[in-house]
């Protein structure tokens, strides 16, 4: 009693974090459910059904992507980056020290993938005014801190 | 982009960890992405959840039929209604009747009553499969009219939603204190509003409800791993309904992905995953969809105003109001009817008014059951009592300010026992106002608004002034339902010293963001005189501790004095202990002689007697032949905090119903584009009182999150049903929630009013954030005047509705003044 009876598996071949994965998936599995459930990355969570609130937020190929909107099959020969590849080893980055020092997270839940759309938006443009950094966090929902503090925490890694 | 300001006394920097921004401890897992959170449980062999939902607002179930669902490939299994209800009893209901007589069960059975409503649960190997073979499970339905306003779900012909009640009253009460006749004949002016409408809503937290249950075969306990806020809730509702004792259900938490009070009523949810992993003998994973959060949990309290009354002297003097308060339960009353008594905690508002008659209805609908939401009741209440104060200033054209100045209860008066006996702790109202209106620069907004208008806006000012009350006294459930046996309130916490010298803390406590993990670090170091590093407080709640109580939980504003004050009984405890141990060890040293510093106890007058905590909790541990038999000292120490609460008199309705009264003043000032009722929040200012702050950059968050809350509300959020009860707002497409673009910019401000009746002098708080609903109210009915003056009527003014006031401003609140 398999799955299986859908014959739309496929083999695909990622890069998350450095580390290559190599996995069957149905065709119809979201990248974020392949991220979390098949490679048991849990940092990247799912907030809403729809793309709108951004918690899944990954880096594919060096650009910024809510990974409930793309299938893991579309992934395939990528290279992914999740929150749990931010860090370098036990140092924090400069980011993720900025969102602890600014109380830029409560819950956390949303925390990852703010974390990832500011690295992306950090990469694009190393320094950006209040205006281009509440743009670049558009795309995700937090219910906890209003965005100020997250706003500043950025604003705070960027100089 | 946000500015803080301090009062005028800042006071002496303490040498203490409390009062100081302690970086928090949680932060560490969770900027890595190593937070746990329910959905990220997982277990050898588990099932996936899916529920099979209603797509009727009410209908007759005609038949059920399961079989091609079961014969799906990777299908484990299914449950349905029947089998719930041969297998449970319906839940406890808190309200006295006709809503005691609501039979709720975990599953919908006979009957769907609101869109969304769970009928089936479907087990699979995988998500995909469980979604899909809940598209095979065949429902015949037979549908009925729906009852989608509470205002007409008493007349004459409509449906009843539950036929056992015998109508869809389910609870009525009439409170009144004080003597409206006199304060009516006293007044110079009676203010009659006919109608206001408090919309619903909730905070969806960003995280939806989820479950991991196991059921232990052996020992008939189910490990429930989840993110319910109050498990002590949930504990009391599931096992009567499940036929087994509370030790039975073992509920795990770690970390919560928001929670606003929303997460409080999973307990049906649970029921069903605790049934099927038993039926199934694997465990069974459920994580909530966005849409069927939105559809069927937790809408925030509808509530509508009637008839009010309001008797003032024509100086503004507030002597009495009298109102019919109409309260939208949706189709269940899963925490219902308690915000039929939970707003009293506010009864007066931050006001004088010593005569007040509330009567009060609570009715089912046909849609979603409401549950708490952030602010929970007191929120509506306060808005009403707002929203009173601006039309009555517009009505007798008297200045916001001068009106609540003229009525608030003054510093000196506290602490202020209300007409309805409650103890507001402490507060100075006056002084939050006026740091709020500098914030702001109150000052030029006559200048201001001159400037807007040659720029063809209309500019608003906006006051919210608000009351977060917390540490309930669950005796208030008696005027709900004198049957109830439910006082006072507590939460534990053990504090103890393992054989290395490990300080580890435990709490009762289920947090979702509140940093309970490091304020608790705080309190504990400051007693033990070490550092919050050598504090260990172990993330999240398992009942399996011994380390939680009835009312455990994170909810209703209280951590700071229910949650803190046990870790502070607990720590003074083991402090004690070391002493004690010490004392005997150094062979008879009095306890008072000692002291605990660097990580130990030491002799005070002769330092180099020093015993490191490792060797205190090496000895008690594993080492401690030779010990005095009549020592007494384990170094594991459980402490229950319980306020000092009396039951409160159910025939007058009066007691104190919370311990502590936080307080929050906002003001809000708005540019309205007349041409399409679009407005920009140009200015905005949060001021805040909780008492003794523990960790200030915590509280201010949770300030601004609460703001951040309320504008949404104010703005955008509403739970839209059409006549026949679906659902429009269904996910974030339809429910717009604040985006980063969207925030304006925030100065904030506090006092700091210690509580006189806590042991930290803490007052709960975070739940302040209904002042941004009544502010923006305010400001738009303020921006108004010069456009025909409409009283803004709801709670939520999405620009189309401003839009419509500017157009005829008859589509406001219909008020009338009599009187000299």
């Amino acid at each position: 009693m398999a799955t299986s009876a859908v014959p739309t598996e496929r083999r695909i071949s990622v890069t998350v974090n450095g580390t290559t994965y190599e996995r069957e998936v149905e065709a119809r599995k979201l990248l974020i459910h392949f991220i979390r459930d098949d490679l048991d990355l849990t940092g990247s969570h799912i907030g809403c059904d729809t793309g709108n609130c951004g918690a899944c937020s990954v880096i594919v190929d060096g650009t910024l992507v809510k990974s409930c909107m793309m299938l893991a099959v579309q992934a395939d020969g990528a290279t992914i980056e999740t929150v749990e590849g931010l860090a370098a080893g036990e140092e924090l980055s400069r980011l993720q020290q900025a969102f602890s020092a600014h109380h830029a997270l409560q819950c956390g839940y949303c925390t990852p993938g703010m974390l990832m759309s500011a690295t992306a938006l950090l990469r694009k443009n190393p320094h950006p005014s209040e205006d281009e950094i509440k743009k670049g966090l558009q795309g995700n929902i937090c219910r906890c801190t209003g965005y100020w503090n997250i706003v500043e925490a950025v604003k705070a890694a960027s100089e | 982009m946000t500015t803080t300001v301090a009062p005028d006394k800042v006071e002496e920097a303490q040498r203490t960890w409390s009062g100081q921004n302690v970086p928090r401890k949680e932060d560490k897992r969770l900027v890595q992405g190593q937070g746990v959170f329910v959905d990220d449980v997982k277990r050898h062999g588990m099932g996936y959840l899916h529920f099979v939902r209603s797509p009727y607002a009410h209908a007759h179930i005609t038949s059920i039929d399961v079989s091609q669902a079961e014969a799906h490939p990777g299908v484990y299994g299914t449950l349905t209604g029947e089998e719930v209800a041969s297998l449970t009893d319906p839940f406890f209901q808190i309200s006295s009747v006709p809503g005691a007589n609501v039979k709720d069960f975990a599953l919908a059975v006979g009957k769907v009553r609101y869109v969304g409503e769970p009928i089936v649960a479907v087990v699979a190997e995988t998500r995909e499969a469980a979604r899909d073979a809940s598209e095979l499970v065949e429902v015949e339905y037979e549908p009925l009219a729906a009852v989608t306003d509470a205002r007409h779900a008493q007349d004459d012909g409509v449906p009843v939603i539950h036929d056992d009640c015998g109508g869809n009253l389910m609870w009525h009460g009439v409170y009144e204190w004080g003597d409206l006749d006199a304060a009516f004949a006293e007044a110079d002016k009676v203010v009659r509003i006919d109608e206001l409408h408090f919309h619903r809503f909730n905070s969806t937290p960003l995280e939806c409800d989820g479950a991991l249950v196991e059921y232990n075969r052996g020992v008939g306990q189910w490990t429930i791993h989840t993110n319910n806020q109050f498990p002590g809730f949930a504990a009391i509702m599931m096992g009567p309904a499940m036929r087994v004792g509370l030790d039975k259900l073992r509920f795990v938490t770690q970390d919560i992905g928001g929670g606003f009070g929303n997460k409080i009523t999973s307990h049906p949810q649970l029921v069903v995953c605790c049934l099927l992993a038993r039926k199934l003998n694997r465990p069974v994973q459920w994580t909530e969809w966005r849409t069927d959060f939105h559809m069927s949990m937790s809408h925030g309290n509808e509530r509508w105003f009637h008839e009010t009354e309001v008797a003032v002297k024509n100086d503004g003097t507030l002597l009495g109001f009298r109102t019919k308060a109409l309260d939208d339960a949706g189709a269940y009353l899963r925490y219902e009817p308690l915000g039929g008594v939970i707003w009293a905690q506010v009864t007066p508002g931050m006001y004088k008014w010593q005569h007040v008659r509330v009567d009060f209805t609570q009715v089912a609908t046909n849609k979603a059951p409401v549950s708490p939401n952030r602010g929970y009741s007191r929120m509506q209440h306060l808005w009403f009592t707002e929203r009173v104060i601006d039309i009555v200033a517009h009505e007798l054209e008297l200045d916001p300010v001068e009106v609540r100045k003229r009525n608030y209860i003054k510093a000196e008066d506290m602490p202020y026992t209300t007409p309805n006996g409650c103890v507001y702790d402490s507060g100075d109202y006056g002084k939050m106002l006026d740091i709020a209106l500098e914030l702001v620069d109150h000052a030029n907004v006559e200048q201001r608004r001159a400037d807007a208008a040659a720029r063809g806006r209309l500019l608003g000012v906006g006051i919210g002034s608000t009351l977060d009350s917390g540490t309930n006294n669950f005796g208030q459930s008696r005027l709900i339902n004198p049957e109830l046996q439910f006082s006072g309130n507590n939460e534990v916490a053990t504090v103890k010293l393992d054989i290395f010298g490990e300080i580890v803390v435990t709490l009762g406590t289920t947090p979702q963001g509140q940093g309970h993990e490091t304020t608790a670090a705080q309190v504990v170091a400051d007693i033990l005189n070490c550092s919050v590093d050598d504090v260990h407080v172990r993330a999240g709640h398992d009942s399996y501790w011994n380390s939680h109580a009835g009312f455990s939980g994170t909810y209703a504003s209280q951590f700071a004095v229910t949650g803190l004050s046990a870790v502070k009984g607990a720590t003074e405890m083991l402090a004690a202990e070391i002493k004690k141990l010490a004392g005997a060890v150094f062979g008879g040293v009095p306890p008072e002689a000692l002291e605990l510093a660097d990580g130990g106890v030491r002799i005070r007058d002769n330092p180099e007697a020093f015993l490191p905590f490792m060797a205190c909790g090496a000895i008690i541990n594993a080492n401690n032949a030779g010990l005095p038999e009549d020592l007494g000292v384990t170094l594991n120490c459980r402490y229950v905090y319980r306020p000092p609460f009396q039951v409160p008199d159910v025939e007058r309705k009066y007691g104190n119903l919370t311990l502590t009264y936080a307080a929050q003043v906002h003001v809000a000032v708005i540019e309205i584009d007349p041409e399409t009722g679009y407005y920009d929040i140009v200015d905005y200012a949060a001021v805040d009182d909780c008492g003794k702050r523990i960790n200030p950059q915590i509280v201010e968050g949770q300030v601004m999150g609460a703001t951040a809350q309320a504008l949404g509300a104010a703005v955008h959020e509403q739970f839209v049903y059409d006549e026949d009860g679906n659902l429009l707002t269904p996910n974030f497409y339809d429910y717009h929630v604040p985006h980063a673009l969207d925030m304006p910019p925030l100065r904030t401000g506090y006092v700091e009013s210690a509580s006189p009746f806590t042991p930290l002098g803490t007052k709960g708080m975070g739940e302040g954030g209904g002042a941004g609903i009544h502010a923006v109210c305010a400001a738009v009915q303020d921006a108004l005047r010069s456009r025909g003056g409409a009283i803004v009527w709801d709670s939520c003014n999405p620009y189309h509705r401003v839009w419509e006031m500017i157009q005829d401003p008859a589509k406001g609140a219909r008020v009338q003044v009599t009187g000299a």
